[in-house]
């Protein structure tokens, strides 16, 4: 039944620590369920069987840090019809990206004997900063239930339904304490988009920001909020410049925030 | 003949590598194990920051053991401040360190490793005529998830970690909860090991040095000291004086050695070896009953001794979980003092060392992280070599397989390290 024709689903990896294509199998449930509907045609990570392109649905994890990367993104473009970056590496370069903010070859020699065998870019970039990206799926890592959303609204051939309202929205939904306006804990939860269900502040702590800024985020005002409660500029800056750095507003907030940035 | 047994992609493990073995007629001329997983410098983006960043930081070098970095992090800091974290939130750590050993483990044995014992390219095929088995891994994976999600906030890259202990420390109702299916994961972890037990193992064995935490009384998480099973014994901030990273021109990273003497294992098997009399009693008796015995130098029964490595942390779980009672305060008090720290905890690949300067206002002078899989890395083109003879007379596609079966074996995380190098000899 419906075996004819299945879409072809592929999943490619650059610079990424392979959190977010773990999360589709701990997707434990509809794991067996899903493999019915699509053919997983090339996924190294789950299976030794690797089908030709083209490819129907593409999903990408990590960022581009490599000259050869820059040429296979190209190529994985090429060969899928829908492409979707997922989780924070593959839509802002993710935490390997605060290079972007300092002289990277002060970073090899800190980790390398030998720098000069180091082919690396001085930065590390979001895929749809190389190629066209049909969408992006936020998080550090993203949230499976997202991705199951993604994969059941592709096959349905309907919009996928991703919130963008700020993690606030998912505390209240969630009934959790605010942790600025009852503890004064900073947060980054009113300029970060939700996603993750608002999993810090249920664990009374501020969100860091992992699903990157929210569409209409007001750094401005919530680090006038964070510097009232006490807080100091650095750490502010470190704050935004953690897991989406290289995505505005939070590039720019933890450029100004930030003393040894701004190099 | 010149012969070459060539995987471009190697699957069916974390990360982005590729393998080479090249024959002289039936001799082995060269093994490269290459890897072009991207360097992420997070030993250089660690300076600068804040010691509280850390463990949410150094999660990040992997999806797949992120507890692991948590773990070996904040003991190196808290080294440093001369704190130890005891009593309840001790077993709280432990009790999640016993998920990522429940997931990760299941993850390897049941969806990358079972599939070349019983012949498929992946879990999803060998689920047609092992629906059972598959089901069953899948299962079992998602009893670990529930321990992170319960524990950590999150099944990857938790939230909860915290220096000095946890943000929260969760209700007994929440982890009550967790029982019903850590009980039945644990008869399905009784039956995963006689099971797996019944495998077709390859005959294969090599006199290894096995390198492991030992602990006292129990089988180790995060404390204890590093022995071998060629008589080392030392503390874990002598660490950097027995083992060194060297660079090899046939590889594309750093291999870890111990001085004088070389190749070691670490992980699951060394583990098992060095402390099998450290097994909860449900897990040396499934052990034993499978035949299980140690020291046990063949390679490709790693994925027995995960086995019984899941059961005994899904064993330990119910324990602490039926026990539990929440801590006075979820985290201690960790005062901020200029010093150097050592952590080393068991990340299910094996030992994971972490150093940490840190200085008298909180940030991060210098780290040092050496992740497991750069440590065996050496062994597992020793073992490539030592395979070769085998593979030099097998048919080709069988001995493609065998070689990724040989790779597999170590359950390599290849992100994992943050030391690869982009270095290539063509001959």
């Amino acid at each position: 039944m419906g075996k004819h024709q299945r879409p072809k689903l592929a999943v490619w990896k650059f610079a990424s620590c392979d959190g977010c294509q773990l999360s589709l199998l701990d997707c434990e449930d509809e794991l067996l369920v899903l493999a019915g509907e699509v053919e997983i045609a090339w996924f190294p990570e789950a299976s030794r069987a690797l089908g030709p392109p083209p490819y129907d649905l593409s999903l990408v994890e990590g960022s581009i840090t490599t000259p050869e990367d820059v040429e296979r993104i190209h190529e994985v473009r090429k060969h899928s019809k829908t492409l979707v970056t997922i989780g924070a590496c593959a839509t802002a370069g993710g935490i390997q990206a605060l290079r972007n903010f300092r002289d990277v070859q002060e970073f090899i020699s800190i980790v390398y004997a030998r720098p000069d065998y180091i082919d690396t870019l001085a930065t590390s970039t979001a895929i749809a900063d190389h190629v066209p990206v049909d969408m992006e799926l936020r998080g550090c890592p993203i949230n499976k239930h997202q991705l199951l959303e993604v994969l059941s609204a592709f096959l349905n051939g309907r919009r996928p339904n991703i919130a963008t309202h700020s993690v606030c929205v998912e505390c209240k939904l969630r009934g959790a304490v605010c942790v600025m306006v009852a503890h004064g804990q900073p947060c980054l939860g009113p300029v970060t988009q939700a996603g993750c269900g608002a999993i810090c502040p249920a664990c009374d702590r501020g969100c860091y920001g992992c699903f990157g800024p929210q569409d209409t985020a007001n750094t401005d005002s919530l680090g006038r909020a964070w510097l009232q409660a006490g807080k100091q500029p650095d750490e502010l800056g470190r704050v935004f410049h953690t897991f989406n750095a290289a995505a505005e507003p939070f590039a720019g907030a933890g450029t100004k925030y930030g003393q040894d940035d701004q190099s | 003949m010149a012969r070459t047994i060539k995987v471009d992609c190697l699957t069916r493990v974390e990360g982005a590598g590729a393998l080479t073995i090249r024959f002289d007629g039936d001799s082995v001329r060269d093994v490269k194990l290459r890897i072009f997983e991207p360097p992420r410098f997070f030993e250089g983006l660690l300076r600068g920051r804040a010691r509280e960043e850390a463990p949410d930081i150094t999660a990040r070098i992997c999806g797949i053991c992120p507890v692991a970095y948590q773990m070996s992090t904040c003991h190196a800091i808290e080294d440093g401040a001369g704190v130890r974290v005891e009593g309840r939130l001790r077993t709280l750590r432990r009790l999640l360190y016993c998920g990522e050993w429940i997931s990760s483990h299941c993850l390897h044995m049941f969806m990358l490793h079972a599939p070349d014992f019983l012949g498929y390219p992946d879990a999803i095929s060998m689920a047609q005529e092992h629906a059972e088995l598959v089901r069953r891994g899948l299962r079992m994976k998602q009893v670990g998830n529930a321990i992170l999600s319960t524990v950590g906030g999150r099944e990857i890259h938790p939230v909860n970690v915290k220096i000095g202990g946890f943000y929260r420390a969760p209700a007994p109702a929440e982890l009550k909860a967790l029982l019903p299916e850590l009980v039945w994961a644990r008869d399905a972890a009784l039956e995963t090991v006689s099971d797996f037990a019944r495998l077709d193992f390859p005959e294969f064995e090599r006199d290894y040095e096995f390198v492991a935490l030992r602990h006292p009384q129990e089988y180790p998480f995060c404390e204890g000291r590093i022995v071998s099973s060629k008589g080392l014994d030392i503390d874990v901030h002598d660490y950097e004086n027995v083992f060194r990273e060297e660079q090899v021109p046939h590889s594309t990273a750093l291999h870890s050695v111990i001085r004088e003497r070389g190749a070691y294992v670490c992980g699951p098997l060394a583990r098992i070896n060095l402390n099998f009399d450290r097994l909860r009693p449900v897990a040396r008796e499934a052990a034993e009953l499978a035949g299980f015995t140690v020291p046990c130098r063949n390679p490709f029964k790693s994925i027995l001794a995960r086995a019984v490595e899941v059961l005994q942390a899904i064993d330990e779980a119910i324990a602490i979980i039926e026990s539990w009672a929440p801590p006075a305060q979820a985290a201690v008090e960790v005062p901020h003092s200029a010093a150097t720290g050592y952590g080393c905890t068991e990340a299910p690949r094996g030992i994971l060392y972490h150093r940490f300067a840190v200085d008298g206002d909180g940030l991060i002078q210098d780290a040092t992280i050496v992740p497991p899989t750069s440590q065996n890395q050496k062994s597992i083109e020793i073992d490539l070599y030592d395979i070769s003879e085998r593979l030099a007379r097998m048919p080709h596609e069988a001995a493609v397989l065998l070689a990724e079966q040989t790779v597999r074996n170590y359950d390599p995380c290849i992100s994992c390290s943050t030391h690869f190098l982009k270095l290539e000899i063509e001959r």
